[in-house]
């Protein structure tokens, strides 16, 4: 579905390579997690998948066009972004901003009609904010912030969607809320997802894929099962991790042991 | 919450009556008494009915005036402050309106005496010192690939208002007593334009602005959270970020060239009506356009109404009205 070919990335010529000579390809149906210490270039990864920021070299396709060919509106129709956080300099009510998200099927001048007001309040309830609609959004906890802003991107209809650390300043809970929120959305929604995390416990619940990025280069990538052991924890975190399958959640769980030197 | 497009026609409706209502008062109210039947009395001459006299000659360029000028400034506000996510941010914030004083000051201070299609030096000088600035403003935001950053035109627009403001004093410096009580005059704003042909001249670009900012306020709505996610959602940022700044910087030399630097118009109005109708752009928009012309028709009301002993400039009420007001906004939050 997306293909990425040897991407670099510099946010000035000449600069240093933020992203340098990835290629990842993103299958459909598939739930991809992007880890790796601050500054290693998820964000920006992200980004560029999405389309927002243009590669200094290689090439990305989505169904088979360059990112390039793509109108912006058309490509959102069918990519949504979900960025780390999200300030509002202005008093929104939680349903002005979902149904922002309708932006890239309506035309200049055309106002949302009970079809994409219905569309707003099915992706509101989907993450479980149905009964916030009325709220100022800037009045949210980080957490509420977090499934408006995601409920906004589901509005766009997308097959694809990017989470910018979507469980970054969350309480447990609320981690826990977004991580079932997202496995049902790419299970029962068929919603292809990369997401970006620095928490591998969450990653390894619940990512079938990992993308591992050090200094702008993959490290590794593939199934989690293959991908996150002791070895790839230590040479990303400089982290010495014992690395095992937890008894009752059945799947990988990462506990940092040591700084190695 | 209703459908967006009744919300538009409440909102329109709403704020349209009260420009109506603000169109029909304002030229009757004045040092002297008028009354509306006597104005459309078709039995007396023009020559004769003293009423129709004051009506359309003195105060009706004056409110029409107060009505562009109005619309202008407070649809310019709410552009600058979507743009630069900013909600203090004014139509002087990135030193248009400056530039457009300069451009006055020097008219004024060195006599220029060039008048294009029947529109004096003053005006012209203005504006084309509004454009000057926001050429300024422009290269610095294109300079940049990837859009603007709205910190370093923040920076810029204050950098470049005391510019302007030091070549203004300089010019006040070598202007003579005459001269120089001209400028102060002007720089206190006046809607006292005497004639329609000032307002005609400013009209077209007003017009091609508003026509320009049509097509803006959801890509408003989308930007105010952030270039990157507004991009996402299908906004072309870099096309409707230079539509905006162009069309705002626009509509705001055309303003003050008319009246001068009238304050707070742009900064009040917006928020005023963000209180009224909430924060979608395409009802902030229309109905700040709406709401500012009617509120600075009401400001030059006061204006030439609350002191016996003449008229006072509009900008002396605007300030005096807003800036209390808007201290309390503050406060309040």
């Amino acid at each position: 579905m997306l293909h990425a070919r040897h991407v670099s990335f510099a946010y000035r010529a000449g600069g240093p390579r933020v992203i340098d000579d990835v290629s990842v390809a993103i299958a459909p149906g598939e739930l991809v997690g992007v880890l790796g210490p601050n500054g290693s270039g998820k964000t920006t990864l992200l980004k560029m998948l999405s389309g927002t920021l243009t590669p200094s070299a290689g090439t990305i396709q989505f169904d088979r066009r360059p990112l390039s060919g793509w109108k912006r509106r058309e490509l959102a129709r069918r990519i949504a972004l979900v960025p780390q956080d999200t300030y509002a300099p202005f008093d929104f009510t939680v349903l002005d901003i979902v149904l922002m998200g309708r932006y890239p099927h309506l035309g200049t001048f055309a106002l949302e009609g009970p079809a994409d007001l219905l569309i707003a309040r099915q992706a509101l309830a989907s993450t479980g904010m149905s009964s916030f609609e009325d709220r100022s959004f800037a009045t949210l906890s980080g957490g509420e912030k977090q499934r408006v802003v995601i409920a906004s991107a589901l509005a766009q209809r997308p097959e694809l969607l990017l989470l910018d650390e979507p469980t970054a300043s969350l309480d447990l809970g609320n981690q826990l809320d977004v991580q079932l929120l997202l496995a049902g959305l790419n299970r029962d929604g068929g919603v292809t997802m990369v997401l970006s995390t620095h928490d591998l416990n969450l990653a390894a619940a619940l990512c079938r894929h990992l993308i591992l990025l050090g200094h702008g280069r993959v490290v590794a990538q593939g199934p989690t099962e293959d991908v996150l052991t002791p070895d790839t924890v230590r040479a990303l975190y400089g982290v010495e991790a014992d690395i095992h399958r937890h008894p009752i959640a059945g799947h990988l769980t990462v506990t940092p042991l040591a700084r190695v030197p | 919450m209703p459908l967006i497009r009744k919300r538009l026609i409440v909102t329109l409706t709403g704020f349209g009556l009260l420009l109506l209502a603000a169109l029909v008062t304002g030229p009757l109210v004045g040092s002297t008494h008028i009354s509306l039947a006597r104005v459309f009395d078709r039995s007396l001459p023009f020559a004769d009915n003293t009423d129709a006299q004051i009506f359309f000659i003195a105060r009706l360029p004056r409110v029409l005036a107060a009505a562009l000028v109005g619309a202008a400034l407070a649809a310019a506000g709410v552009v600058f402050q979507a743009l630069l996510r900013n909600p203090l941010a004014t139509p002087d914030t990135l030193g248009v309106s400056s530039g457009a004083a300069l451009g006055a000051m020097l008219a004024i201070t060195f006599h220029v005496d060039v008048a294009l299609g029947g529109i004096p030096s003053i005006p012209l000088a203005s504006f084309a010192g509004s454009i000057g600035a926001f050429g300024i403003v422009y290269a610095l935001a294109s300079a940049r690939r990837r859009g603007l950053s709205t910190i370093l035109l923040l920076l810029a627009g204050v950098t470049m208002t005391a510019f302007f403001q030091a070549l203004i004093l300089f010019t006040q410096y070598l202007a003579d007593f005459t001269d120089t009580f001209r400028t102060v005059r002007w720089l206190m704003g006046t809607l006292d334009v005497g004639s329609y042909a000032p307002i005609l001249a400013a009209l077209p670009f007003v017009l091609v602005a508003f026509a320009m900012l049509a097509t803006l306020p959801r890509a408003l709505d989308l930007i105010s959270l952030g270039t990157d996610a507004a991009a996402a959602r299908g906004v072309n940022v870099v096309v409707a970020e230079r539509l905006a700044l162009a069309s705002a910087s626009l509509a705001t030399g055309a303003a003050v060239s008319l009246a001068g630097p009238v304050g707070f118009i742009g900064l009040v109005v917006p928020h005023l009506v963000r209180l009224v109708v909430g924060s979608d752009h395409r009802l902030v928009l229309p109905a700040s356009a709406l709401f500012g012309a009617a509120f600075l028709i009401g400001c030059d009301a006061v204006a030439r109404t609350v002191w016996s002993a003449g008229e006072l400039p509009v900008g002396i009420v605007t300030a005096l009205i807003g800036g209390p007001f808007f201290l309390w906004l503050l406060v309040r939050k």
